[in-house]
């Protein structure tokens, strides 16, 4: 194990370490504490300048604020109306395709695959004016489905990519075992692949959910009013409303990030497993 | 293939040529629904750019639908060539895509310093991960409030060093300039040392009052002059700091840099979860016995563990050169570019030609993209290659 553990070490280096610690975590999360804190201060300690002091109260009213007098609460619905069509979709497709490439060895195979792969790093703005005119042209844009049909098709490279790997690893005497009972292909894929791709579909979910939620660019391009803007988007036109009025912007902030967040906490494994692919081998 | 061919050698003759047909027609409708989405929404779009860039368009079409840009071929790219903004975006480009290297070590180190089995260890994993998790939009809102001018915490900290803690920077800069000083007390010491030990024995008596005398001397001017300058420099060092903050969101030139700083917080925890895990998977034996060789600390993880975690480092880089150019979100929350348009970059600067109140100029914004692109596409292929060659072993 490197580093040698710190079991291993003087006491006094133990004890530094289990101090240093949390100061390291309090030092990191900086950004994050003082937005915390200061989504809960009264409105009337920021005028009197009272930014770090001790708040004179608990104002949970902030919140109250931003839910009735703001359409946060329907942003934070359009991006669940995004962002959840969007991950059944792109992981559907994406269990398709990398079962067709895990399994088949036709001869466009690989091709097919590095282009999954590379399509998944494209800077988004090679494809902002084309798929924004095809939006508008098919009556799809500012609607939820606008939005969420281009993020499953994107979504599907990155996907597809995972699916594959975890496919490939699966023992292919499986697959060979049934095709000699004579099941047919999409049986195959239904009844023995798919039941084994529990962790794999697990994982891309979380992730998907995460990365969509938390996509700003198309949320910009392809949505403009309260109705289908994402929270992103939302967040960021009221930012420029509620100018210099930092106990609702961290309000606002906080909210945004908990649905991310839970998810993270709750599904902590599959997250890193589905973040970390490829970095061992 | 191999494997397809034995089972059909197994399979009942009369049934194989249908098992067969269906094997090769399976993938392809397998694929076809996923093919297709990713064709129209990327493939697609990607050839269209590249078209467009060559046409004047401002995004609109005429009563019977029909497109109305004029193509005017290299015309963008050549007017792109004279763009001074183009050029600040492209510069900044260069820095993000430098600067952002910087969540490698970083990364690194904060994944060596959690790597330990202590009780609630996990915990503080999963925490020091999260600003990865939180959407850039809400990061660029904390870091805008971070360095928020008169209240800011990072304003008010600089403030504070620049005047209540001026010492603390002061310090070294006295130090620095009390060196000629210390060198020539140095000189002077090595000079009696040599002319002590080299001169006969019975002319020392002759000699030894120059040090002596020279100390004497030095004493004085310490004492009296000099002393005297080194304090009134101390005052002066210390009061040529004394001032305001810095409102590093609106100084042209430290804006970037204080978006990239933004941006690496998530960069730097996704880094840091790849090199955890990398870390994990390090050989404990390999481990040990370079141990049991004497081999620790520097040398221990340069010659022993980052040669085990290059399959965690190439994915960082990767990860970290997109997550480079890919940026946007940042700039657009925190800056929209300015002040001046000094924090642009290609990703905003071409959003901001092809779509914001600047103009509709979709060929020029597409042109833009392309240079992007194919930036993008240099680290790529890099990728793509590196995957051929260990699909290619397997």
């Amino acid at each position: 194990m490197f580093p040698r553990p710190i079991q291993q070490a003087s006491t006094g280096a133990q004890w530094l370490y289990t101090i240093a610690l949390p100061v390291a975590l309090v030092l990191w999360l900086f950004p994050l504490l003082g937005v915390a804190l200061t989504s809960l201060r009264p409105a009337s300690d920021l005028a009197q300048g009272n930014y770090f002091g001790m708040p004179s109260g608990i104002a949970w009213e902030n919140y109250v604020y931003i839910f009735t007098e703001t359409p946060i609460g329907q942003y934070m619905l359009n991006s669940l109306w995004v962002t959840i069509p969007t991950v059944i979709g792109a992981v559907g497709l994406s269990l398709m395709t990398g079962f067709a490439l895990a399994v088949y060895g036709f001869r466009a195979n690989i091709l097919i695959f590095f282009m999954f792969v590379a399509g998944n790093f494209v800077p988004f703005q090679i494809l902002m004016v084309p798929v924004r005119d095809m939006t508008l042209n098919l009556g799809m844009y500012d609607t939820w489905y606008g939005l969420a049909l281009f993020h499953i098709a994107f979504q599907t490279g990155f996907c597809t990519l995972f699916m594959r790997n975890f496919i490939k690893a699966l023992p292919f005497e499986l697959i060979e075992a049934a095709r000699v009972e004579g099941v047919a292909e999409w049986r195959i894929f239904w009844y023995i692949v798919l039941p084994l791709m529990r962790p794999a579909i697990a994982a891309l979910s979380v992730l998907v959910f995460t990365f969509i939620w938390n996509d700003f660019f198309w949320a910009t391009v392809l949505t403009q009013g309260v109705d289908s803007q994402p929270i992103t988007a939302g967040l960021s036109s009221l930012n420029g409303q509620w100018i210099a009025q930092w106990h609702l912007v961290s309000a606002g902030s906080i909210l945004a990030a908990l649905p991310p967040v839970a998810m993270f906490f709750l599904m902590q494994k599959h997250f890193i497993a589905g973040l970390t692919l490829g970095a061992v081998k | 293939m191999t494997q397809a061919s034995d089972t059909v050698a197994v399979a009942p003759v009369g049934r194989s040529r249908g098992r067969l047909n269906q094997r090769v027609i399976a993938p392809w409708l397998f694929l076809a629904p996923g093919l297709f989405m990713f064709a129209v929404y990327v493939l697609w779009p990607i050839l269209q750019s590249i078209t467009l860039s060559l046409y004047d368009w401002n995004g609109l079409y005429n009563q019977d639908g029909e497109f109305t840009g004029t193509f005017i071929g290299m015309g963008n790219y050549a007017e792109l060539m004279v763009d001074p903004a183009f050029e600040t975006s492209l510069w900044n480009n260069l820095k993000w895509l430098v600067l952002y290297m910087l969540a490698l070590p970083i990364g690194l180190f904060i994944a060596i310093f959690l790597n330990q089995t202590v009780t609630g260890i996990r915990l503080y994993k999963s925490l020091f991960f999260f600003p990865f998790v939180i959407s850039q939009v809400v990061v660029g809102l904390m870091f805008a409030w971070f360095y928020a001018p008169n209240f800011g915490l990072f304003y008010t900290m600089i403030e504070w060093f620049r005047n209540d803690g001026a010492w603390i920077i002061a310090t070294p800069f006295f130090l620095l300039k009390l060196l000629p000083l210390a060198i020539f007390v140095i000189l002077i010491g090595r000079i009696t040392f040599w002319a002590a030990r080299n001169a006969p024995s019975r002319a020392w008596s002759n000699i030894g009052f120059l040090p002596i005398a020279l100390l004497l001397v030095f004493a004085w001017v310490m004492s009296e002059g000099i002393s005297q300058y080194y304090q009134s420099a101390w005052t002066e060092l210390v009061a040529s700091f004394a001032g305001k903050g810095i409102a590093i969101l609106a100084d042209p030139d430290l804006v970037t840099y204080g978006i990239i700083a933004a941006g690496l917080w998530p960069q730097i925890a996704y880094v840091m979860i790849l090199y955890l895990t990398g870390l994990n998977n390090v050989a404990p034996d390999q481990i040990e016995a370079a141990r049991l060789d004497g081999a620790k600390g520097w040398r221990m993880l340069w010659y022993v563990v980052l040669p085990q975690l290059r399959p965690a480092t190439f994915i960082a880089v990767i990860v970290t050169v997109i997550g480079a150019l890919r940026s946007f979100d940042l700039v657009s929350i925190m800056t929209n570019g300015g002040p001046f348009g000094s924090s642009r970059i290609l990703s905003y600067y071409m959003y901001e030609k092809a779509l914001s109140e600047y103009g509709f100029r979709m060929g020029y914004g597409a042109a833009i993209a392309v240079v992007l692109f194919a930036i993008m596409m240099v680290f790529i292929s890099g990728f793509i290659w590196k995957m051929w060659r260990d699909e290619k072993e397997r």
